[in-house]
């Protein structure tokens, strides 16, 4: 009797775990759900291009890859509802902020029979993924994955945001042009691309302006929950600003640990610190005064970015970061650039390659994060960063 | 009765290696008529890498009986020196397979060295000794590759730590980049080479169990000191399993990253130890032929499991439970054990 069951159990099992193995490879469900918990999206109508990307969704950087996601089904639902010639299919895979489950993810978006892709969301991953996109001649812009060697080298890899060495240099220069300090520390995480290629060009373009570095502290994954010795180091080295190249969980453990000490100096952040406000448990007084470089202003009046923001509330009960915004001008930047090589959806993917290409190196487009944005053939955009400044738990523009 | 009981050993692994070829063949076939996934393609390097990470912990684990946490440590060896010595010889070794077998073979050596120095301290000792020290190891790996900078010029190769003092000269090229690991690696690796390396990995490994030195390392397991009384050297053949297991953890490291445009320390964490050792522990310790299924079924589970979206790691965790659960069961044991050849019930099975 037991055995009976057992062996049922077995074969319940077995069939579970072969149904899955069918499901992720079927691709004859167009409207399959992305997974997010919005309402029914508009559902496509006639051909659709389909728009591939993938970003960590759960782990420890998940609140960067659902903010890309839920910007860029925003961008997509609205093109839809609009039923003009280009209609968006939209898939976001989840990589875990981790190469090798990025490129399993991309390779699930091309079985599903990806066009165009957004690459990934986070640096090192989409350094994995376009390596594949360049051997698959698939066209990729990334939202948001900024490091210099994500573009290098290949021609079919395009950015939406700053890449890190801007980042620096123009954190630096913004400091200066502004007299923010002269006495600076920096404080970064060595074992991460992200702060270490900011941190360089910054010390690098500091040197250049005259800025003096009194103090530069590291941490690494694992020991990033006491700053105790960083913050003692800036604060005895009379810096009075301190420079924050890092995502926002351990700088808001830095901001609650200098105000235990009594340290206030200016923070400076950049676009990683986006976010920091919409942490769960975080208290937002303690970010009041920070500043950071980021191309997205949220409280802008500008009527396109107010009304993305609305939407984004609505749907998804948080004000956007700039990595939503980012992804949401990706959509956009696609169908501009869709509509100007009067492209179809049945075209293949390496077809869709070539006239993407040939677009984003001519054409200027008009985004939330920027107007004017162009791009040179290196992947590259050129964009100003906006200073922005947190008062009473909001971000405010500094000019 | 001895030199029947060895007979059916050596069928069992005959039986391995016929799986094995068979597996890479019907893979082969099926990818050249086109009519496996994208998805399925793009694992088959990882999978076979992970199938030699677990054959080489089994070893570690299964048949010395010694627990180690930190086998991704030497993965990350082998990755890192492998794929060094790649990019150096990309000029002097232009066919991509010869190039490959060098990285695999430098790979191997380094983490070799790598474990006989943690292995000489620590062997020696009695209890868990090796568990926290190996766990330890993987950290340091890691903290020490996060920290490293190598560079290659015309001069010849340039190490420094903590920061990039490499100072290259005109047309020089920086490999490892600390925390950026090493970036814009040729994708050399195949699913041959990876063939050919979990053959290599279980001809080697069949040969050491079977082997006059592995019946003293299995008694060393059941009873060190029986084993000790009788003359065996137990730092010696401790020692030859360690650095076995090292070497070729340091090889599938070298084929992991050769598959990858880019690889980071952080990669080899102290969570892709566990997730070897939940291999090992699934398809049973000291059954290799369990590693390699576990190792194959447990990569592809949490791609298959994608439709769930979000709560696919959940649903991976319930398998993973109701794997161990099923496979621990005494009932389904014995039903197991009736396919297996020569019937040796509980043997192979644990």
């Amino acid at each position: 009797m037991k055995k009976k069951f057992m062996c049922l159990m077995m074969a319940m099992v077995m069939v579970l775990s072969l149904a899955a193995c069918g499901g992720s490879k079927a691709e004859e469900t167009p409207a399959e759900s992305t997974g997010s918990s919005s309402e029914e999206t508009a559902a496509p109508s006639g051909a659709a291009f389909k728009l591939g990307g993938t970003g960590p969704l759960t782990g420890g950087a998940a609140i960067y890859g659902n903010a890309a996601k839920n910007g860029a089904q925003i961008a997509v639902d609205e093109i839809n509802a609009e039923g003009g010639a280009i209609q968006f299919e939209l898939k976001y895979e989840d990589d875990q902020h981790d190469a090798e489950k990025a490129v399993n993810a991309y390779n699930a978006l091309k079985d599903w029979g990806m066009q165009i892709s957004l690459g990934s969301v986070t640096s090192k991953p989409c350094e994995a993924t376009s390596a594949e996109t360049y051997a698959d001649r698939i066209f990729a812009l990334t939202p948001s994955a900024s490091a210099t060697a994500v573009t290098e080298g290949k021609d079919n890899m395009f950015q939406m945001c700053f890449m890190d060495p801007n980042q620096g240099s123009a954190s630096a220069q913004y400091i200066a042009d502004k007299g923010l300090a002269t006495k600076v520390a920096i404080i970064w995480k060595n074992d991460d691309v992200y702060s270490k290629g900011i941190h360089d060009t910054f010390t690098a373009k500091a040197g250049e302006l005259g800025l003096e570095i009194v103090s530069d502290t590291t941490f690494a994954d694992g020991n990033d929950t006491d700053f105790s010795v960083q913050l003692s180091d800036a604060q005895s080295n009379g810096a009075d600003l301190v420079f924050l190249p890092m995502y926002y969980q351990p700088a808001s453990l830095i901001l609650a640990q200098a105000k235990s000490m009594g340290y206030a100096p200016t923070w400076f952040g950049v676009d990683g610190m986006d976010g920091i406000l919409t942490m769960e448990g975080f208290d937002t007084s303690l970010a009041e005064g920070v500043m950071l470089l980021t191309p997205f202003n949220a409280d802008s009046t500008d009527e396109r970015t107010q009304n993305f923001v609305k939407k984004y509330q609505e749907q998804f009960g948080e004000v956007p970061n700039q990595f939503a915004a980012d992804a949401y001008d990706c959509v956009y930047a696609y169908k501009q650039a869709l509509e100007n090589a009067g492209a179809t959806a049945d075209m293949s993917a390496e077809d869709l390659c070539a006239a993407m290409i040939e677009q984003f190196t001519s054409m200027t487009f008009d985004g939330l994060t920027g107007d004017g944005m162009t791009w040179d053939a290196s992947g590259a955009v050129s964009k100003s960063p906006k200073g922005m400044v947190i008062e009473n738990g909001a971000y405010v523009g500094l000019d | 009765m001895k030199s029947l009981k060895l007979n059916k050993t050596t069928r069992w692994n005959y039986l391995t290696y016929l799986l094995v070829i068979l597996a890479y063949v019907i893979l082969q076939v099926l990818g050249s008529t086109g009519s496996i996934s994208s998805s399925l393609k793009g694992m088959l390097v990882p999978i076979c890498a992970y199938i030699v990470m677990a054959i080489s912990l089994n070893l570690t684990v299964g048949v010395l009986g010694e627990l180690s946490l930190g086998h991704a440590g030497f993965m990350s060896m082998g990755a890192f020196t492998g794929v060094t010595a790649a990019i150096a010889l990309q000029d002097a070794v232009p066919a991509a397979p010869l190039r490959m077998a060098i990285a695999l073979a430098v790979g191997a050596a380094f983490a070799a060295l790598a474990g006989f120095l943690i292995g000489i301290p620590v062997l020696r000792l009695n209890g868990d000794y090796l568990a926290i020290v190996t766990l330890a190891f993987g950290e340091i790996i890691k903290s020490i590759f996060n920290n490293l900078y190598v560079g290659v010029d015309s001069k010849g190769l340039h190490l420094s730590l903590l920061s990039d003092k490499t100072n290259l000269a005109e047309g020089g090229k920086l490999i490892i980049a600390g925390p950026m690991g090493i970036g814009g690696i040729q994708k050399i690796s195949t699913f041959t080479a990876g063939f050919v390396l979990v053959m290599i990995t279980l001809i080697v490994v069949f040969h050491l169990v079977n082997s006059r030195a592995g019946r003293a390392i299995m008694a060393i397991r059941d009873n060190r000191i029986a084993a000790e009384s009788v003359g065996v050297n137990v730092t010696k053949y401790k020692m030859m399993a360690f650095v076995t297991s090292a070497a070729l953890a340091g090889a599938a490291g070298s084929l992991f990253a050769m598959n990858y445009s880019t690889i980071v320390a952080n990669k080899f964490d102290f969570n892709t130890s566990i997730l070897v050792l939940v291999f090992v522990v699934l398809g049973g310790l000291g059954n290799m032929l369990g590693s390699i299924i576990a190792a194959a079924a447990l990569t592809i589970l949490p791609e298959a499991l994608r439709q769930f979206s979000d709560y696919r790691m959940l649903v991976y965790a319930i398998v993973l439970i109701l794997v161990m659960l099923v496979t621990n069961n005494p009932t389904l044991k014995s039903f197991f054990s009736r396919f297996k050849p020569g019937n040796r019930s509980g043997k192979e099975a644990v």
